[in-house]
């Protein structure tokens, strides 16, 4: 795209003009199209509930059972409270790795055969 | 849908309720006294300054185009990325706002740190990679993809500006409190320091230098905490159960510090306030312009795992600061007020205030006077950062939004935009100097909370819904934007921390909770959807139809703005 066009700020006519009418139409039916959107919604749902589950479960835990979050773990001084934060902290990482990793084999791999298909 | 399963949840919840102790970190909170002059935390605060004028300096040369003004060009690497986003999340207030709170409360503090962090991944997963694709400077850009350009950026702009100037406030009001407390220097120098130094990034650098300065406060920041980390865990071997059995030993709640307190007593308080920094988080217009500075998709997507990770070791710093700050500082009363009998309250008394000091006193007490300067510059030099990332985006919302899509309608020039845009943020700039002086004697601290609340019950529903539901027209995204907005800020204002503290009206809250997004946050999404559904016009059907190409585009990055090569 050339950013030394007049109008930095022609966003109404970009989409006809990058994508080309009818173009995008190609792209809807392209079955790698329909399977890189079917697959990547499917997990993208799965990591963000999982997500929302682990930290809800967190702070509900937090407000309704206070005593089991006060349990020492290893009969040290170390509570589940403590490792159990941590716990979440962690899991938002490897959530995202898990996402960063697939994206970047299985979606990518998809996006670029679809990209070649289409002659783009 | 989300919006009813909450709105159930929030039933349900309010039934159990109590009285509500949960508020939003963010901002420096508590009164503080004025300390004695700290001249090595000037000093090394002196050259950060000078190194990042040199990067500004460097920027400004390179910054010839819109794109470099607003998005240095598309050519920030995702690792830069993910540190400039990290930046903006290590604020000066969550580094010593937790570890005073973890310093105070032991694990509570762990709980906000837990939902600052958990709004990432829901970024990844639902935006991050969609805006690159879609957008080009602006979130604006955008929601108004295939809506009503007038309209949405309108909507967006008000909102960044609305936002934008909340955090701000927030952020003069910090910097006026930390240079007594930690520079030694009166509430007056703060102001106009940071006001100068954040015009002369965004009007000379751009977004270039704001992403540069934000990338050298982290890696200081990130520096300091770790050493300071490693020193405590040293001290107990790598054992983190000695650490903790050491704090439990001196600290005056004992065992109570290992487990939920009374900090959040509320459960409906808690889960609004997660609500308000999970979807927040996703609606911060200085947050949402860093994934247009990065080429393209994988690398937004690479950016926020990188951050990710980041913030995420940055709060188990700010946790193993907390206790050891409880180790190293409870049983030493030079760091204290002693009274005449020679007694002290091991919370109350730490000079400074238990409320920010922890983090700092701890640094002099493993690395001496050097680590205590050190620590100091970079918690005030945080701030200069994040009000630098604040000002461009309200500025880059007046120029890219306001002015060359609404008042010129797009027959402008790329000049004259940029023009505008650094007008703009010396405007915002001096605005937020005065703002500064007025609000010195105010409690600030409900006005982050503010600007999430907003961000999750306006923008967030806004950008996600015009994204993902083909149904979306321009009325619902208006009138659903909007109520998001009013409701949040009407619920904000007759909370306990506006109504009854800030403005003394009544001794009980009309509203009783301390954060309206559990309310107003499914109250813009049902709105959203509602008046989409009841659109019948024909602009409302051209913008349904339009859905697909714009969804195309979303999914793939067919047709998105690359990379800009000089």
């Amino acid at each position: 795209m050339n950013v030394n066009a007049t109008a930095a700020t022609a966003v109404e006519s970009r989409v006809t003009a990058d994508v080309g009418a009818g173009d995008y139409q190609t792209i809807l039916r392209n079955p790698s199209f329909q399977e890189l959107v079917a697959s990547r919604n499917k997990f993208v749902w799965t990591l963000s509930l999982l997500m929302l589950f682990i930290y809800l479960g967190f702070i509900l835990l937090v407000a309704f059972d206070k005593p089991l979050l006060a349990q020492k773990v290893a009969g040290g001084t170390t509570s589940l409270g403590i490792v159990l934060g941590l716990a979440v902290i962690i899991s938002a990482f490897i959530l995202t790795g898990i996402y960063v990793t697939r994206a970047n084999g299985r979606f990518d791999a998809l996006t670029e055969r679809l990209k070649r298909e289409v002659g783009r | 849908m989300i919006p009813r399963s909450s709105l159930a949840l929030a039933t349900v919840l309010a039934v159990l309720a109590c009285p509500p102790a949960a508020r939003a970190a963010g901002a420096i909170e508590g009164a503080v006294e004025k300390q004695g002059l700290n001249l090595t935390a000037v000093a090394i605060f002196f050259a950060f300054v000078l190194f990042t004028l040199g990067i500004t300096y460097r920027a400004a040369r390179q910054t010839k185009s819109a794109s470099d003004f607003y998005a240095a060009g598309g050519g920030i690497t995702a690792g830069q990325n993910g540190l400039a986003i990290a930046g903006d999340y290590m604020s000066a207030a969550s580094f010593l706002g937790i570890s005073g709170l973890v310093f105070s409360n032991g694990f509570d503090g762990l709980i906000y740190s837990i939902g600052f962090l958990v709004g990432w991944p829901i970024v990844l997963f639902t935006i991050a990679e969609r805006l690159r694709n879609l957008g080009k400077f602006t979130f604006a850009d955008v929601a108004a993809f295939r809506l009503d350009q007038t309209s949405i950026r309108v909507l967006s702009a008000t909102g960044t500006l609305v936002v934008v100037s909340f955090y701000l406030i927030a952020q003069m009001v910090g910097a006026g409190k930390l240079i007594q407390l930690l520079f030694g220097l009166p509430y007056s120098f703060a102001v106009p320091i940071v006001g100068v130094l954040m015009i002369v990034y965004v009007v000379f650098g751009g977004m270039k230098a704001t992403t540069w300065v934000q990338i050298i406060k982290a890696c200081l920041l990130l520096g300091g905490a770790s050493f300071m980390a490693l020193m405590v865990l040293i001290h107990f071997s790598f054992d983190p159960n000695a650490m903790f059995a050491a704090a439990v030993q001196v600290h005056p709640k004992g065992d109570a510090i290992m487990a939920p307190g009374a900090f959040v007593a509320d459960p409906v308080s808690t889960i609004s306030l997660g609500l308000a920094l999970i979807f927040g988080t996703a609606g911060l217009p200085h947050i949402l312009m860093r994934f247009f500075t990065v080429s393209d998709a994988k690398a937004a997507r690479k950016s926020v795992f990188y951050a990710t990770g980041l913030i995420g070791y940055f709060y188990i710093l700010t946790f193993i600061i907390g206790f050891g700050a409880i180790t190293f500082l409870m049983n030493d009363p030079s760091y204290y007020k002693v009274g005449a009998n020679g007694g002290f309250d091991k919370i109350k008394d730490l000079i400074g205030g238990a409320a920010n000091m922890p983090a700092i006193d701890l640094a002099r007490a493993v690395g001496g006077n050097v680590l205590y300067g050190f620590i100091s510059a970079v918690a005030f030099a945080t701030i200069l950062a994040v009000v630098a990332g604040l000002t461009l985006a309200g500025a880059s919302a007046v120029s890219h939004d306001l002015y060359a899509s609404v008042i010129a309608r797009g027959r402008t020039t790329e000049g004259r935009e940029v023009n505008v845009s650094k007008i703009s943020a010396v405007v915002i700039g001096v605005v937020a100097i005065v703002l500064g002086y007025v609000f010195e004697n105010q409690n600030v601290a409900f006005m982050v909370g503010l600007a999430f609340s907003v961000a999750a019950s306006c923008n967030f529903p806004v950008l996600l819904m015009s994204i993902l539901w083909s149904g979306t027209t321009t009325l619902g995204a208006v009138v659903g934007g909007f109520l998001g907005r009013i409701s949040a800020v009407l619920m904000i204002v007759l909370s306990k921390a506006v109504w009854v503290d800030t403005f003394h009206m009544a001794a009980a809250p009309v509203f009783p909770y301390d954060n309206p997004a559990l309310f107003s946050v499914p109250l813009a999404f049902v709105a959203i959807w509602l008046f989409s559904k009841i659109d019948a016009s024909q602009r409302a059907k051209r913008e349904q139809a339009a859905f697909l190409e714009q969804y195309v585009r979303s999914e793939t990055g067919v047709g998105a703005a690359g990379a800009h090569a000089h």
